[in-house]
């Protein structure tokens, strides 16, 4: 019986869907040109045999390439989709090994730094990124878990430029000027990370909740700046 | 319906149905026909038949063509070729079973974020005016009091709660080990929001309170607002008696929220007494606890001892309680005078 109502079914919708096309009709002297061909898209086979067999460093190339591409867009927040649409997590990982690498020597007791401090911030970021992520898609965000990493992780490059100036400032002298000039530093590239994150994140967020995604960003790029503030080396 | 259109039209939809159930079901297509055909009294059982075998040829013909692709050489048998051919096309409904089935089961784990979805559906406005009300206790504590099962709030403000620790520990100016601070810090937050939720929920379970695990979370982290309030600026301006001030009219503008909210959701005078004793000296022990533990303590010692003999092991970790704080100084006092 189900298979009956489903034949009677299709029938009537043929009929319903070429009922509007009966009165469509082509002048004959008009010529009708085209290709009766469909081209044929099956160049992908050969592509993914061919970047197996191109030399390791043209790969590494165009990883860089497409890495030092979005450096750019975080140093220039445009709102170009280019960081959205291929996400990757290298330069985040290179940011973030670099940044845990210069906060290490700031701690008095030598005997046992290192390993706390750099797996403390390596976990406050991917962590911190984490949560923001999950927070921003519980709040009806259409960005994806890997997207909203990758833009999160790239733009900690400002401060990541901070971090290094204060290391320099810092090789220079502890004194109050230094302690000013690193504080207009980290507060402008703090400024600098937040904005340029947010001109990425918020745009998918529907409109009236902008702020309930900014403010975790915020805070997120608050701590990382503080750890950066507040290093002293030994 | 005339048999020549009905016949068109069934064959057309006989090869999209093929289709169709080649993507739903495995095995042989005896199984599918005997599970549709449950009843005939909608169509004659001729059709059916004639249905039948038509899909039968069909599948004989995909069968053929499959092992046809696949082996030229065997073309012997055509029931071995088409046995073959079925064969292959079970194995790959399998896998295709096995994968959905995986994909659906990472689907679910997936999902299982949207089960927080509804506690984050919030507006700006909304967060503003609970982070205000907060602050307000209610006077009308006769009926039950609604209680907003809103997590984002909450959780915003423990994160906030570590942000400021972090930065009082930093400003105590001592050179502490960076990996004590952020765990302990983070740790101590959630732990007594997560923690004393927990307690309080058990305790309201035991004497018959009306609120759930959900509206007790957001309760006591809508009560954090105060702490993050009170340690913002104390941690800033260092005074101990603006500490006490803060601590018993913000904390406790904060503490006697809580406190109705709960009290009008709980019947009998020892159970209220219970709950909201117990809730009261939780949160406002926690506040002094915040501020003792995470700040300048060494003050005393500082201005007492001056000069280059400072004994060292004065700047310790600041994570340690209150009490060996004051053993440690009266230590450091002693060996710092026979110096």
């Amino acid at each position: 019986m189900g298979a009956g109502l489903y034949f009677f079914l299709s029938k009537a919708l043929k009929t319903v869907q070429f009922a509007g096309l009966a009165d469509v009709s082509i002048s004959e002297d008009i010529p009708v040109e085209g290709e009766i061909t469909v081209p044929v898209g099956s160049h992908s086979p050969e592509d993914d045999f061919s970047t197996l067999d191109e030399p390791v460093k043209d790969t590494i190339m165009r990883d860089l390439k497409a890495v030092g591409k979005k450096f750019v867009h975080v140093m220039y927040p445009k709102k170009s989709s280019a960081l959205l649409r291929d996400w990757d997590l290298w330069g985040p990982l290179v940011l973030c090994v670099s940044l845990a690498l210069m906060l290490q020597g700031g701690a008095a007791d030598s005997k046992d730094d290192g390993g706390p401090q750099f797996a403390e911030v390596f976990v406050i970021i991917w962590f911190g990124a984490v949560v923001i992520t999950l927070n921003s898609k519980l709040l009806g965000g259409t960005i994806s878990f890997f997207q909203s990493l990758c833009v999160l992780g790239y733009c900690v490059l400002p401060l990541t430029v901070a971090m290094l100036v204060c290391r320099l400032v810092l090789l220079a002298g502890a004194g109050t000027v230094s302690f000013i000039i690193r504080l207009i530093v980290v507060v402008a590239m703090f400024a600098w990370s937040t904005l340029a994150s947010t001109a990425f994140l918020a745009d998918s967020q529907p409109p009236n909740r902008k702020a309930l995604v900014v403010y975790p960003i915020f805070l997120f790029y608050f701590v990382i700046s503080w750890m950066i503030l507040t290093f002293t080396p030994q | 319906m005339s048999a020549p259109a009905a016949g068109g039209g069934r064959s057309g939809a006989a090869a999209d149905w093929g289709g169709f159930e080649d993507n739903m079901q495995g095995g042989g297509s005896a199984v599918i026909d005997m599970e549709n055909m449950d009843d005939t009294s909608g169509s004659s059982f001729e059709d059916m038949g004639e249905m039948h075998q038509r899909m039968k040829e069909e599948e004989e013909d995909e069968a053929e063509g499959e092992a046809g692709a696949a082996e030229e050489e065997d073309g012997e048998f055509l029931g071995m070729k088409g046995l073959r051919g079925q064969l292959g096309r079970q194995v790959a409904d399998q896998m295709w079973q096995v994968g959905k089935r995986q994909a659906s089961r990472a689907f679910s784990l997936y999902a299982n974020i949207d089960i927080l979805r509804p506690y984050f559906d919030v507006e700006p406005v909304q967060v503003r005016a609970r982070l205000l009300e907060s602050m307000i206790p209610v006077k009308m504590i006769n009926f039950p009091q609604k209680i907003a099962g809103e997590l984002y709030g909450p959780l915003m403000l423990v994160f906030t709660l570590v942000a400021i620790l972090l930065h009082g520990m930093k400003t105590s100016d001592t050179i502490i080990r960076e990996g004590t601070l952020m765990g302990t810090a983070i740790g101590t937050c959630f732990g007594y929001w997560l923690g004393v939720s927990s307690f309080m929920y058990f305790l309201a379970y035991l004497c018959n309170a009306q609120i759930t695990m959900v509206q007790m979370l957001s309760l006591l982290g809508y009560g954090l607002f105060g702490h993050c309030i009170t340690l913002f600026v104390t941690y800033n301006i260092h005074f101990h008696s603006l500490f006490y001030i803060f601590w018993l009219g913000v904390g406790g503008l904060s503490t006697l929220r809580m406190v109705a909210v709960l009290v009008s959701r709980t019947v009998g005078h020892t159970q209220r007494l219970i709950l909201c004793g117990t809730l009261a000296a939780l949160h406002m022990l926690f506040l002094l606890y915040l501020h003792f533990a995470y700040h300048k303590v060494v003050e005393g010692i500082l201005d007492t001892l001056e000069g280059p003999n400072m004994p060292p092991f004065q700047r310790v970790a600041r994570d340690i309680p209150v009490v060996s704080n004051a053993v440690l100084n009266t230590t450091a006092k002693a060996v710092a005078l026979t110096l």
